[in-house]
C-alpha cells in the first residue's frame, strides 16, 4: 500500500519527520518497506510556448519561442512530438542542470541557436514517461518552479500490510492509525451528503444477502469524460501507483485510495432496467473489462441488470457496461461484499484485482454511503455532473458489525507478562475506536466496524501490546519443570555424519524435486510423484532416491575440475508404497576419484567397491547396525556385478555399489561413480553391548591358504570356516586373495588367519589340529576347497 | 720406571685425546689393562722396601682412581656425541605435508541448524520432525488458516494433484506434536520447507526451525527473553541489538517479527528480519484439543539459510544448493 505525505497531510497534522513517521508505523505492525521522494530536487521553471516554427534544416525539429518569466523569451529547438503553441511545459535554463546531472548550456542545433531545454517527465525524474514533453495545466503560473508547483517535495511511503489490516488500505485508514499512535486527531471527515439534482435512479435488489448485504447506487448525469482529470488528482493517483485513465475512473480510484472503498461506474445508457445483486446461473457468461470472458457457476456473485450479468461483483466490471468516451451518464456503485465468499470466488476465477484484494481483507461495512457521496461531490466539482438521489439498500440482519468481545483485564498480565493499568488499557481501546462497557468481572468491548480482525480477547491484548509498544515488554526467561530424556535419534545421525566427514566426505543439500525422467529412471516400477505446479521442468517430481540429486552435484563438481568428489546427503525420499505414500529419511553418498588426494608417497589408487564397503560398514556401525549382511542384488541404478544390498532379517537396509553404465550415460557422466543409500528408518535402535569374560589363556594362530573355484565367494568360504572351526575360534581374518601364476586358472587362493583361544584352559595341539581338520573337511565338502600345496 | 706424577698426567692426556668409544677402550687397555702401564708400575711395588712401597702404593692408587674417573667421564661424553650424530643423521623434513585422508565437512546449513537446535536442546527442548508432504489440515487449517484466508497468498504452495502439498513451513510439526503429546511441551522442529518462488533471495526449498513451548504460565515476555538470549548466543554478541515488532501470523496472537542489528564497520547497519514468533493462537490450541483457558504457548520459526548467511557472510542463497566443493570446503 502506497501513500504520500502530501496527501496524508490533508487528513491529519504531521508533526514528525519522515524517519519517525516510518518508525512509528513499522513499530506498530505496519511495516514501512520504502520511503522515496517522488522526484529529485530540480531547477525547471514553468514556461509557455508562444510560437512554434519549423526548423529550416530538419523536418522533425521545431523552433519554439518560450516565455518563462525572464526578461526576454528564449529560443529553444525542440524535437518533442507534442510541443504546441499556447501550452505550458517545464523549461530548464542554460547554466542549470537536469536532475541526472546533465548541464544545460547554450548551443546551436543544426545551425539554430537553442537556449535551454523543454523537458519530459522522464527527464525531470518524475516518471518513466519519455514519450513527449510534460504538459502542465493552462493555469500554471509561468516562471514558477515546477518542483514547487507540482509539489514534488513529496515522499511516497510503501507499507507492507499484513492481511489482517485491510482497514489500513487507505489514506483514511493510515491516518486513523497514526492519529492513535501520535495522539492527534483527524482533520477531515470521509464524505458529506450531496443533494440530488434530479430524480433519476435505478432500484437495487439484493438477492444473495449472505454475499452482499449493502449496495449503494446513484445515477449521475451530465458527466463529461472530455474533462481532463486535474493534475492534483492525477499526480496523487500516479504517486500511489494508480495509472490515471479518465475522469470517472480516476474519481472512483481516488475515493478507493482515500477511503478504502472499491467503487465502480457503469455506463447508464447500456444498463437495461434495475440492479440485481445475485448469484450467477450455472454456465452464465460475462465479458470482463480486461477483454476475457468468464463462465460462472452458482457460487459466483454478479451484478446484473434486467437482461443479465454486467459485472463480477467486487472483482471486475463487465465490458458491455463499461464507461466509454461517449458516456454522459453513469451509475455509481459502492457496495459491501462478504470477504470469505468473495475470496473464494476471486480465487476460483483466478482474478486477483485490487478491488478483490480489498474486499477479501474486509472493507468497512459502514463506509458505502460516505464513499459514494465523496465520489459524487468530486464529479460535481470537477465536471459539473448532476447527481440523482442516493439508493442505499442495507439488509440489517446480514450487516457485518464490529465484534463485541468479553475482556478480562487480568489477562493482560497473564498473556503478556507485563502490567498495564486498566485505565490505560481502556484509554487505548477508546482511542482505537472501541466502545468499552465495564461489568463486575469483565469488560464488554465493541470493536469498530472497520476492525473486522478483532474478534477475541487475545486480539485486544495484542492491540494493547502494540500501542504500548513491544519494546516495553520485559524480557524474562521461561521457568519450566526439568524433564529428563534419552539421547535423541538426532544424535545417531550426527554420529554417522561425523564418520563420513572423517572419511573425507562433504555434506551436500540437493533439491527434493528432480526431473520426471530421472525419477522414472531410478524408480521404473512406480508412477512418479509429480507436483501440480512445479517451478521448473527439471524440478517436477519428488525424488524416489537421494542419488539422482547427488549425482547431479557430483557431475557439476567434475565440470568445475574437481576430480576427486565424495558427497553425502541426509534427506527424505518419496515413494509410493504398497498402499500409500512413503516419505522416509535416507542417507546417501556418491564417490568418484582416488582413495587419497594428491600427496607425496601416495599410490593414486582409485576408490573401489571395497573402500565403499568399509565406509558403509563404519557408517552403519555409528548408526547401531554392527553386523550388516551384504548380499548380491539387482538394482536398476547399479552395476549388477559390483553392487550389494544391505540386509537384516530379510529387510533391506540400503544398497551400495557402482553406478550402472546405463545411468552414467543417462546422467552424462564419463566416469562410473560408486554410490550408497541407507534407509535410516529401517534401522533399529542400537543394541546394548553384552560383555563376555576375557580369557586369561594364550591364543594360537593358524594360517590356511585355501584353493576354491573362482565362482565361490569369499563370504561362502568364511561362513563355512565359522561353522566348522569349533567353539574356540575367536577371530577369523581374510588377509590375501591370489589368482594367477602357480594355481589353476578358474581357481583362486584365499589366505585365512584363524585365531583359537579357549576361555578356561590352554588349547593343546591335538585340539587345534582337530579344529583345522574339521574346517578343511567342511571346506572340501561344502565349497570344494582344498589346501594350496 | 716413570715417575708417578707423570703417570697421571700422561694417562689423562691419552684419555682426553680419544675421539671415539673405540679409542677410549684402547686407552683403557693401554693404562689399566693386564699389561697396562699402571699395572706394570704396580708390579714394581713388590720390589721396594716397606716405607717406599707404602708411599708409592698410595700414589699409584690415586693415579688409578684418577684414570678411572676420567675414563667414565670421557665415555659419557663420547656416548652423548654419538647419540647426537645418530639423531642428526635420522632427521626428517617435518615441513613435508602429512599423509592420509583429509576430512570432509558438514554443509553450512547443517552447521547453522545444529547450532540453533544445540542451543535449545541444552535448555531441554526435544527435537521432533515431521513429513514434508503434508495435508491441508496440518499445514493450514489447524493453524487457523482456512481455505479462503488471504494469508494463503503469503505461502506460494506446491500442490500435488490429490490435494496434498509440500509443507510451506515447519509449523505443521507443532500440530503433529500437540496432537500426540500433552503439555507441558518444549520442542524444536528443524526441517526442509517449500515455497513456489525462485530468485536471488528466494529458493523453492529451504530450511526452517520451529520452536514451541506450551505450559500453564507461558507469557510473551518469556518469548522475548528466550529469543533475545538465543540470538545473543547464536551470533556470540552480548551487545547485539534486537527488536520485537508487531506482525501477523494466523496461528499466533499476539504476533511479532524479530529484527537484529549487527555491528558494522561502516557506521549504522540496517535492521535485519531474522524470525517470526508469537503466542500460540487459542484457536490452534483448541484445534489440537488443548484447553486455551488453561495452557498458553509460545512459538517461533526461523529461516536457517538466513541465519547461516548472516553468520558466515554468504551473499547468495543459491550457493547453498549448488554443492560446489570450493564452497563446501570453506566450512570444513
Amino acid at each position: 500500500m502506497k501513500f504520500t505525505t502530501e496527501w496524508l497531510g490533508e487528513w491529519m497534522p504531521i508533526r514528525v519527520g519522515p524517519d519517525e513517521l516510518a518508525a512509528t508505523l513499522t513499530m506498530a505492525g505496519l511495516e514501512v518497506d520504502d520511503v522515496a521522494p517522488v522526484a529529485p530536487r530540480q531547477d525547471a521553471l514553468i514556461a509557455r510556448v508562444e510560437t512554434v516554427n519549423a526548423h529550416p534544416d530538419s523536418d522533425r525539429l521545431k523552433v519554439c519561442r518560450v516565455s518563462f518569466g525572464g526578461t526576454a523569451p528564449a529560443e529553444v529547438v525542440c524535437g518533442a512530438p507534442n510541443v504546441s503553441a499556447g501550452r505550458s511545459y517545464p523549461y530548464v535554463m542554460p547554466g542549470t542542470q537536469l536532475p541526472d546531472g546533465k548541464a544545460i548550456v547554450e548551443t546551436a542545433i543544426r545551425g539554430v541557436r537553442s537556449s535551454g531545454m523543454l523537458c519530459s517527465a522522464a527527464e525531470l525524474g518524475i516518471s518513466d514517461d519519455a514519450g513527449g514533453l510534460l504538459e502542465l495545466p493552462a493555469d500554471a503560473p509561468v516562471g514558477a518552479s515546477v518542483y514547487e508547483y507540482l509539489r514534488l517535495d513529496d515522499l511516497v511511503f510503501e507499507v507492507g500490510l499484513t492481511p489482517n489490516r485491510g482497514d489500513c488500505l487507505s489514506l483514511l485508514g493510515i491516518a486513523r492509525e497514526l492519529s492513535v499512535l501520535l495522539k492527534t486527531s483527524l482533520s477531515k471527515a470521509p464524505g458529506e451528503q450531496v443533494p440530488a439534482a434530479h430524480a433519476e435512479a435505478r432500484a437495487v435488489h439484493l438477492s444473495a444477502p449472505e454475499h452482499c448485504s449493502r449496495y449503494a447506487g446513484r445515477v449521475v448525469t451530465n458527466v463529461s469524460l472530455a474533462t481532463p482529470t486535474p493534475s492534483w488528482m492525477s499526480e496523487r493517483l500516479r504517486r500511489c501507483g494508480v495509472r490515471p485513465i479518465n475522469l470517472v475512473v480516476d474519481v472512483t480510484n481516488y475515493v478507493m485510495l482515500e477511503l478504502g472503498q472499491p467503487m465502480h461506474a457503469f455506463d447508464l445508457a447500456s444498463l437495461r432496467g434495475n440492479i440485481n445483486v445475485r448469484l450467477a446461473a450455472d454456465g452464465e457468461q460475462v465479458e470482463l473489462l480486461d477483454g476475457s470472458t468468464v463462465t460462472l457457476d452458482t457460487e459466483s456473485l454478479v451484478i446484473a441488470d434486467d437482461e443479465g450479468a454486467i459485472a463480477l461483483a467486487g472483482v471486475m466490471g463487465g465490458m458491455a457496461s463499461s464507461v466509454t468516451p461517449a458516456t454522459q451518464s453513469i451509475l455509481l456503485e459502492s457496495a459491501w461484499f462478504d470477504p470469505i465468499r468473495l475470496a473464494r470466488s476471486a480465487r476460483r476465477l483466478n482474478r486477483h484485482t485490487d478491488a478483490a484484494h480489498r474486499f477479501e481483507r474486509g472493507v468497512d461495512p459502514a463506509l458505502q454511503a460516505q464513499a459514494i457521496e465523496r465520489a459524487t461531490a468530486l464529479l460535481v466539482e470537477l465536471c459539473g455532473a448532476l447527481p440523482g438521489p442516493l439508493v442505499d439498500v442495507k439488509l440489517d440482519a446480514h450487516q457485518s458489525r464490529g465484534s463485541v468481545i468479553r475482556f478480562r483485564p487480568a489477562r493482560i498480565r497473564g498473556l503478556l507478562g507485563m502490567d498495564v493499568a486498566p485505565a490505560l488499557a481502556r484509554e487505548i481501546f477508546e482511542r482505537l475506536g472501541m466502545t468499552v462497557t465495564e461489568a463486575v468481572d469483565h469488560w464488554s468491548v465493541e470493536a469498530p466496524a472497520w476492525r473486522s480482525d478483532l474478534s477475541r480477547e487475545v486480539d485486544l491484548i495484542e492491540e494493547i501490546a502494540r500501542i504500548v509498544g513491544y519494546d516495553q515488554l520485559p524480557a524474562t526467561m521461561p521457568i519450566a519443570a526439568l524433564q529428563l530424556a534419552l539421547p535423541a535419534t538426532a544424535d545417531l545421525t550426527e554420529a554417522a555424519r561425523s564418520v563420513l566427514v572423517d572419511r573425507g566426505y562433504f555434506e551436500a543439500v540437493t533439491y527434493s524435486f528432480i526431473a520426471e525422467s530421472l525419477a522414472q529412471a531410478f524408480a521404473p516400477t512406480q508412477t512418479p510423484i509429480l507436483l501440480q505446479n512445479p517451478i521448473a521442468k527439471d524440478m517436477a517430481a519428488m525424488r524416489p532416491s537421494l542419488l539422482p540429486g547427488l549425482l547431479g552435484a557430483l557431475a557439476a563438481n567434475r565440470n568445475r575440475q574437481h576430480s576427486d568428489v565424495r558427497l553425502f546427503e541426509f534427506g527424505m525420499r518419496f515413494n509410493r508404497g504398497a498402499a500409500e505414500l512413503a516419505q522416509e529419511t535416507a542417507l546417501a553418498g556418491v564417490i568418484c576419484g582416488r582413495v587419497l588426494p594428491d600427496q607425496w608417497g601416495g599410490d593414486g589408487r582409485e576408490f573401489d567397491f571395497y573402500d565403499l564397503k568399509q565406509d558403509v560398514t563404519a557408517v552403519l556401525g555409528a548408526l547401531g547396525e554392527r553386523v550388516p549382511q551384504f548380499v548380491p542384488c539387482e538394482h536398476v541404478a547399479l552395476h549388477p556385478g559390483q553392487s550389494a544390498m544391505l540386509m537384516r532379517d530379510g529387510q533391506a537396509l540400503g544398497v551400495l555399489g557402482r553406478l550402472h553404465p546405463r545411468m552414467c550415460k543417462l546422467l552424462d557422466l564419463e566416469i562410473s561413480p560408486l554410490v550408497f543409500e541407507i534407509y535410516l528408518e529401517a534401522l533399529k535402535a542400537p543394541t546394548t553391548p553384552a560383555f563376555k569374560p576375557l580369557s586369561r589363556f594364550p591364543s594360537t594362530r593358524r594360517d590356511l591358504a585355501v584353493l576354491v573355484d573362482h565362482a565361490v565367494s569369499a563370504g561362502q568360504v568364511l561362513a563355512v570356516v565359522r561353522g566348522a572351526a569349533g567353539p574356540h575360534l575367536r577371530d577369523l581374518q581374510l588377509f590375501d586373495v591370489y589368482q594367477g601364476q602357480g594355481i589353476d586358472s578358474g581357481k583362486k587362493s584365499l589366505a585365512l588367519g584363524l585365531l583359537f583361544q579357549a576361555s578356561s584352559s590352554t588349547l593343546n595341539e591335538p585340539e587345534i589340529e582337530q579344529a583345522i581338520a574339521a574346517t578343511l573337511a567342511a571346506l572340501a565338502s561344502e565349497v570344494g576347497g582344498a589346501l594350496r600345496k | 720406571m716413570t715417575a708417578p706424577h707423570t703417570l697421571l698426567s700422561d694417562g689423562l692426556a691419552d684419555i682426553a685425546a680419544t675421539a671415539d668409544l673405540q679409542a677410549l677402550d684402547a686407552a683403557r687397555v693401554k693404562w689399566l689393562g693386564k699389561k697396562g702401564l699402571l699395572t706394570e708400575a704396580l708390579k714394581v711395588l713388590g720390589r721396594l722396601d716397606e716405607t717406599e712401597r707404602r708411599v708409592a702404593g698410595k700414589v699409584l692408587n690415586e693415579v688409578r682412581d684418577g684414570l678411572n674417573e676420567a675414563l667414565s667421564t670421557r665415555k659419557a661424553l663420547l656416548e652423548e656425541a654419538a647419540l647426537q650424530d645418530a639423531l642428526g643423521a635420522s632427521a626428517i623434513d617435518i615441513s613435508l605435508p602429512g599423509r592420509g585422508t583429509v576430512p570432509g565437512g558438514r554443509h553450512p546449513v547443517t552447521l547453522a541448524l545444529e547450532r540453533i537446535t544445540g542451543i535449545f536442546r541444552r535448555a531441554g527442548f526435544e527435537v521432533v520432525t515431521g513429513p514434508e508432504i503434508e495435508n491441508d489440515f496440518n499445514n493450514f487449517e489447524a493453524l487457523n488458516i482456512p481455505g479462503h484466508h488471504p494469508a494463503r497468498a503469503m505461502h506460494d504452495t506446491f500442490y500435488f494433484p490429490d490435494g496434498l502439498l509440500l509443507r510451506t513451513h515447519t509449523s505443521p510439526v507443532q500440530i503433529r506434536t500437540m496432537l500426540k503429546q500433552k503439555p507441558p511441551l518444549r520442542v524444536i522442529a528443524p526441517g526442509r520447507v517449500y515455497r513456489c518462488d525462485y530468485d536471488q533471495t528466494h529458493s523453492p526449498m529451504f530450511h526452517q526451525v520451529e520452536g514451541l513451548l506450551v505450559d500453564e504460565h507461558t507469557t510473551m515476555s518469556e518469548l522475548k527473553g528466550l529469543l533475545h538470549e538465543f540470538l545473543r548466543l547464536f551470533f556470540e554478541q552480548d551487545a547485539l541489538e534486537v527488536r520485537f515488532r508487531p506482525s501477523y501470523f494466523p496461528f499466533t496472537e499476539p504476533s511479532a517479527e524479530v529484527d537484529i542489528r549487527l555491528p558494522s564497520a561502516h557506521g549504522v547497519s540496517n535492521w535485519l528480519e531474522v524470525l517470526g514468533c508469537g503466542m500460540v493462537h487459542p484457536n490452534v490450541l483448541s484445534n489440537v484439543g488443548i484447553d486455551p483457558e488453561r495452557y498458553q504457548g509460545l512459538a517461533f520459526g526461523l529461516g536457517v539459510e538466513r541465519m547461516a548467511m548472516l553468520r558466515y557472510g554468504v551473499n547468495d542463497l543459491r550457493l547453498f544448493y549448488e554443492n560446489d566443493l570450493g564452497f563446501l570446503k570453506q566450512f570444513a
